[in-house]
């Protein structure tokens, strides 16, 4: 159900978008966050991936400014309905992106420990791999904005690529160690690289959900039309 | 072990609704294709509903939207008002209300009701609780009324604060105290549906929630009915919720889902506070 027009309260319609605004913006952050850790890590970058890494307190700040809002404007406006929907939604959402940035965080700390002139073949298909999931991020908070379910539910489709790639980096690389013990180290965080870009997607999926609920007070697994697995 | 989600007990969803009715068991009222007209003025459009016992039901929706209008055809309050016709059919308990053959005063003990204003008479507390099991014939003995008059007030939360103090006027509790002297009054004929017709508009926060806590222990007892303009109130007391707009019933459900997701644009409208 659509939100036909704003509240009679102009105030509370400003509360919610500033909540969603601080989503929005926390989005931006993480997906940049990842994009610069994956650049780093290809050109081995360790100065500007130092920089990922302390720029992750952005979104904790940033988490936290949420939930203060989203607490607030559940005592002071009452929300009901989809108001309510929305921000429990932006309240996980926050929490959810927090984690992303992780992630990021993660990935950057490994770009130093990847030493070594070898190349290691796998890493080729990382960043398009990160592309994906990150691509998944973005337009799952343009889903959560635009309070649109039939996005949200392309944006879970996806994830089966992003799946599909870790599965195929797992092997590249356990056969590379194989090949080449002397690379085992970097392999292994490259690995680990893999897993974290694996679990950005999860979480993109996660936020899918979310939005399709807020958005149609639905869990998109009881969606209509859905086959049962 | 490792956790698997088909293992995992979740609380039963239709707890909150432990009184959920069997499918087809027979509501206690009953409405079907209500209709009122104050005048050439249609108040209220085609209305059914069901109001089960053991749960609280609330009519909610914006002023002139009907539901005080349809609380009053439940015991035929509108009667008392000239110009009014109701048209369509009213059950208790599957027996018409609306017919002429129908005794209006027997039924008011059945179906009691307490007003916006608490209006005590201006009587003692004891008299206005004795009043109306002394005129229905429900007591043979001055002990009984007694004890009616004691269980009416002890139900109400009222016995307590008053019972030191049975003789003085009923007038000279405070606006929270009167209300429930009121309610006290209504349960004392041993009514089985009690309305409720915004009970705690003209009473500050404490006495609102002392009559919404009153509402919640008596549930259960009586079928009980409520129109509130307070939509949090709506969302506390009640397990049925019924938004009217315009005389009609717009949408009618379970609470818990009404204030999450509703199905009805206007009830959304409404309840999120976008009625301009």
């Amino acid at each position: 159900m659509q939100q036909t027009s704003g509240h009679t309260l102009k105030a509370f319609d400003e509360d919610i978008e500033r909540l969603r605004a601080l989503i929005s913006q926390m989005g931006g952050l993480a997906e940049h966050a990842i994009g610069e850790a994956m650049r780093c890590l290809v050109q081995r970058d360790v100065e500007a991936a130092e920089q990922v890494v302390a720029e992750d307190k952005k979104l904790d700040v940033l988490e936290i400014e949420t939930e203060r809002r989203a607490v607030q404007l559940i005592a002071l406006r009452a929300p009901m309905a989809a108001d309510l929907r929305d921000v429990v939604a932006a309240l996980k959402i926050s929490g959810v992106v927090e984690r992303i940035g992780d992630y990021a965080k993660n990935i950057a700390k490994r770009v130093p420990l990847i030493e070594g002139p070898a190349k290691i073949e796998p890493l080729s298909l990382l960043p398009e791999m990160a592309r994906i999931a990150t691509g998944m991020v973005h337009d799952v908070l343009d889903a959560f904005v635009e309070r649109d379910a039939d996005a949200a539910i392309r944006v879970c489709e996806r994830d089966q690529a992003v799946d599909d790639f870790y599965d195929s980096i797992f092997r590249a690389l356990l056969t590379h160690m194989m090949e080449n013990p002397q690379t085992i180290g970097q392999s292994a965080h490259l690995l680990f690289v893999a897993k974290n870009l694996e679990r950005v997607g999860d979480h993109a999926t996660n936020i899918a959900e979310m939005v399709y609920y807020a958005a149609t007070g639905q869990h998109m697994a009881d969606r209509p039309g859905k086959s049962a697995k | 072990m490792t956790p698997n989600h088909s293992t995992v007990t979740l609380p039963d969803p239709k707890s909150e609704e432990a009184v959920e009715p069997p499918v087809g068991r027979i509501p206690k009222m009953s409405a079907r294709g209500v209709s009122v007209f104050y005048g050439d003025k249609q108040a209220l459009k085609d209305v059914s509903i069901d109001i089960h016992e053991d749960r609280v039901t609330a009519f909610i929706g914006p002023s002139g939207c009907g539901k005080s209008t349809f609380l009053r055809c439940l015991n035929r309050m509108n009667d008392t008002i000239p110009s009014a016709r109701v048209a369509g059919k009213i059950e208790l308990d599957g027996e018409d209300i609306t017919s002429s053959s129908m005794d209006v005063v027997q039924l008011r003990a059945r179906v009691g009701m307490v007003f916006q204003k608490p209006n005590p008479f201006p009587k003692s507390i004891f008299e206005n609780v004795a009043y109306g099991p002394r005129i229905h014939g429900l007591s043979s003995s001055r002990a009984t009324l007694d004890a009616i008059v004691e269980t009416s007030l002890k139900r109400a939360g009222l016995w307590d604060e008053v019972k030191d103090r049975l003789q003085e006027s009923g007038t000279a509790l405070s606006g929270g105290q009167q209300q429930r002297l009121c309610i006290a009054r209504a349960i004392a004929v041993d009514p089985e549906v009690i309305l409720m017709d915004e009970p705690c508009s003209a009473l500050d926060p404490i006495a609102t929630a002392k009559i919404e806590e009153l509402i919640h222990e008596l549930r259960g007892r009586y079928a009980i009915a409520i129109v509130t303009h307070n939509m949090q109130q709506a969302a506390r007391v009640s397990q049925r919720t019924a938004f009217f707009h315009l005389g009609e019933l717009v949408e009618y459900g379970k609470t818990s889902e009404i204030f999450t997701n509703p199905r009805e644009q206007r009830t959304q409208d409404y309840i999120t506070g976008r009625y301009g």
